[in-house]
């Protein structure tokens, strides 16, 4: 980073500090996650996160950006995803319409010429005219090179995009410069920090994996998931959260078809929360199995060793609370 | 150090995580940016930037750990190292026999690593080479003057030349297992992965009738690299092409707004069929060993091609789809030899099987992939069926284990087939079942 210029990318200052600010905004940050953040910053490269659904992996790039105050730039990608959608597009109805304007006025110019190609001389020194940024709508790529501190280019789920997209991509990415052909090339003023993600739909080509940091998050272990939920939901009792963390983990491990990701942990708890739960019991569990499995086949999987897990989950509880408070119900 | 990275990224290389130039650069970079001192780190670091899936991170931290468990040897007495370089110099018989006597572990491994480098024990790359090396590396730490120093002491015939003796050799016995691990240490690093290739590459090119049971582990895990390579090879979104008929519907809707002047110009697109498969085995006795692997292929390839449908016959056909559902994939196997592979060979029953009960599956877009033989037992072939699949599919590809000097010898009625098929041709090793396979889902792209 050159220091004359001030950019929003300076609290970074290392992955101790990276961690700590991500922390302040409610993201529980890895080593792993933090390491490759400072190294996206330090090498000048976009991070390629792969991981399950609802894992954090979008929330990286918002909560970098909330904790940095820069904005975030998002390019949801799809099938059929284009140049037009995600870099810029001529504003055709507004050329069209001030065509329309101005054709008096143009034909008053061009009037006073006499023969064809005098006019077209006219014609053609107004044209660019029409093709300069004024005209010019910018999409999320084109957004995010233009700040004047940096942003936080989120490229979503790129995995759905089409390969054309992805080879386009490369330009933009290692070089931080978009092309238009009409105007020129335009290079960033601050490089975006640049978030990739994908949920592995297809596999990327190798170009962009060499142009990209890879990270993979996971499944959290338990004591990451705990202090996740508990800056989610701050309002979950200290027992409640382990038994619950405790019981979500030992359901991953069963054998079902979509294991729950954090967001479901989440969402969960705050089911348990709403129901006024203070401890895990298999009449909640098995009413709001819903939440955290989204297979009917899956909840017909746990369901049979529902009473099993709840006890196991409630029996990891630290505290040692286990048989005085909850009737054992299996 | 530099040295120490650019060995670690041949390293990588050698087990098939691929590194780029820049890469390189970039891994060099992040040294310079996070330092050596901080291994976890440094390894978290190196992973971000040269390993580019779950599969070859884990690849790498393996490789991380061996490699640079080593390198802490050389590096934390890196103060005295000109000091022992002196030693290493003039490494007589005395100054080994002085080291080793003097127990101290980190100045036998200094030595044992520099005597390492000097006898270019990173170019190591079968495991038959570790002794060789071993044997270099005591070589250059002097291990001759050893011995003749050893040799002098049993010829003196006194009881102090025996008790020098055997501490001699208990010497060297210590010295040569350290060696030992020492260059075995270096072949996990550089030439496990090597083998591994040189080995794939041997298996691929290997009649399947001759694999044993023993290999199964190999096999099945080169059969999951080739289905890799072919979903990554056929799971490219099929590009739509902006070309074709003008379709003027879409076209107007969306110009509407640009006062119908046709700015955006919309095409009818033709959308690409989805692969099918039905895959017809014939199990009995000698084909049945190929069955194994066009089967585990084709479960392997699930991501690209989600709709198959497998079939097992002899004397009857039938569906198997099921029990690689339920069981693991040897035990589906056992039971598909078991229900299906007793009765003599009938492709004309098989047929028909297939004609009354599973007709439905076979459309425009299905690939009917038949593997056998084509040895009737003399009954009647059914060509006539045979010609109604292959008008109803996409393609019908005939895939056999007899060469072409074998086909239509006794009751083989594959020359009466063959008219019918796209495509029949002989399998007998690996890279002939991924050619076919390539070939048939080349017709969807």
């Amino acid at each position: 980073m050159g220091s004359n210029v001030k950019t929003g990318y300076e609290p970074m200052t290392s992955i101790d500090a990276i961690t700590a600010g991500l922390g302040e905004v409610g993201y529980i940050s890895t080593r792993e996650i933090s390491t490759a953040v400072f190294l996206a910053l330090g090498l000048r490269k976009p991070i390629l996160i792969e991981g399950p659904a609802g894992v954090g992996k979008t929330d990286l790039a918002q909560s970098l950006s909330r904790w940095l105050d820069l904005p975030t730039l998002r390019l949801q990608c799809y099938e059929g995803l284009d140049e037009g959608k995600a870099l810029y597009e001529w504003k055709y109805g507004k050329q069209l319409l001030y065509t329309q304007i101005l054709k008096e006025k143009l034909s008053e110019l061009i009037g006073d010429a006499d023969n064809l190609s005098a006019s077209l001389g006219k014609l053609s020194s107004f044209e660019d005219l029409f093709f300069s940024e004024q005209f010019l709508e910018s999409r999320p790529l084109l957004t995010a090179m233009q700040q004047d501190r940096g942003s936080v280019l989120l490229i979503d789920e790129i995995d759905k995009s089409d390969e054309e997209f992805e080879a386009f991509l490369l330009e933009v990415l290692s070089d931080y410069q978009v092309t238009v052909p009409e105007i020129g090339t335009i290079t960033a003023k601050v490089p975006p920090l640049v978030i990739l993600t994908s949920n592995n739909v297809r596999e990327l080509g190798d170009a962009l994996k060499r142009r990209c940091l890879h990270l993979y998050i996971g499944f959290p272990d338990h004591e990451r998931e705990r202090a996740i939920v508990r800056a989610r939901v701050p309002d979950v009792e200290t027992q409640l959260l382990s038994q619950l963390v405790s019981f979500v983990q030992s359901v991953r491990d069963a054998d079902i078809k979509k294991r729950p990701s954090i967001s479901e942990t989440v969402d969960w708890a705050k089911t348990l929360l709403l129901l006024h739960a203070n401890a895990l019991d298999e009449k909640f569990v098995r009413e709001t199995l819903n939440v955290l499995l989204k297979h009917e086949s899956d909840i017909a999987t746990i369901k049979p060793k529902l009473g099993l897990m709840v006890r196991e989950a409630v029996g990891t509880d630290a505290k040692g609370r286990k048989a005085s408070g909850y009737p054992d119900i299996s | 150090m530099e040295r120490a990275l650019t060995n670690f990224i041949r390293a990588l290389r050698s087990s098939e995580v691929r590194v780029s130039t820049g890469e390189a650069l970039d891994a060099a970079r992040t040294v310079a940016l996070v330092g050596y001192g901080d291994r976890p780190l440094l390894k978290s670091s190196l992973a971000c930037v040269l390993a580019k899936s779950p599969d070859e991170k884990d690849v790498h931290d393996k490789l991380f750990d061996l490699f640079f468990a080593r390198q802490s040897h050389s590096s934390s007495s890196q103060t005295d190292d000109s000091n022992a370089e002196d030693k290493e110099s003039a490494a007589s018989a005395e100054s080994l026999v002085e080291l080793l006597e003097s127990g101290d572990d980190t100045a036998i491994a200094m030595a044992i690593e520099q005597a390492a480098e000097q006898s270019g024990l990173d170019d190591i790359r079968f495991s038959t080479q570790v002794a060789y090396y071993s044997q270099q590396i005591i070589k250059q730490m002097g291990g001759e003057g050893l011995q003749q120093k050893l040799l002098g002491a049993l010829q003196a015939h006194t009881p102090e030349g025996e008790a020098e003796a055997g501490k001699l050799i208990e010497m060297r016995r210590d010295l040569t297992m350290k060696a030992r691990e020492r260059a075995q240490q270096s072949f996990e690093v550089f030439g496990r992965g090597e083998t591994q290739q040189f080995r794939d590459e041997f298996a691929s090119t290997k009649p399947l009738s001759s694999f044993e049971m023993a290999d199964m582990d190999r096999m099945r895990a080169l059969i999951q690299k080739i289905a890799k390579r072919l979903a990554v090879k056929h799971s490219r979104r099929r590009s739509k092409r902006n070309r074709g008929q003008l379709d003027i519907r879409r076209t107007m809707r969306a110009n509407a707004g640009l006062d119908g002047v046709p700015f955006n110009v919309a095409w009818r697109q033709k959308k690409k069929d989805k692969p099918k498969i039905v895959a017809i085995c014939d199990v009995s006795g000698s084909v049945s060993r190929y069955v194994r692997f066009l089967l585990m292929l084709l479960n392997s390839l699930n991501d690209v091609v989600p709709d198959i449908h497998s079939f097992a016959f002899s004397a009857r056909l039938g569906p198997v789809d099921q029990w690689f559902d339920e069981m693991t994939f040897e035990k589906a196997m056992g039971k598909i030899i078991h229900e299906y592979g007793l009765g003599s060979t009938s492709y004309g029953q098989s047929f028909s099987d297939l004609h009354m009960n599973h007709m439905g599956l076979i459309d425009r877009r299905t690939t009917i992939i038949i593997l056998g033989d084509g040895r009737n037992n003399y009954g009647d072939p059914r060509t006539d069926l045979l010609q109604e699949f292959a008008a109803r599919a996409k393609q019908l590809v005939w895939l056999t284990p007899e060469g072409y000097s074998l086909w239509g010898t006794g009751d083989s009625e594959l020359p009466k087939y063959y008219p019918y098929c796209t495509q029949m041709s002989p399998v007998s090793t690996l890279r002939d079942l991924e050619r076919a396979v390539d070939v048939i889902l080349s017709a969807y792209a």
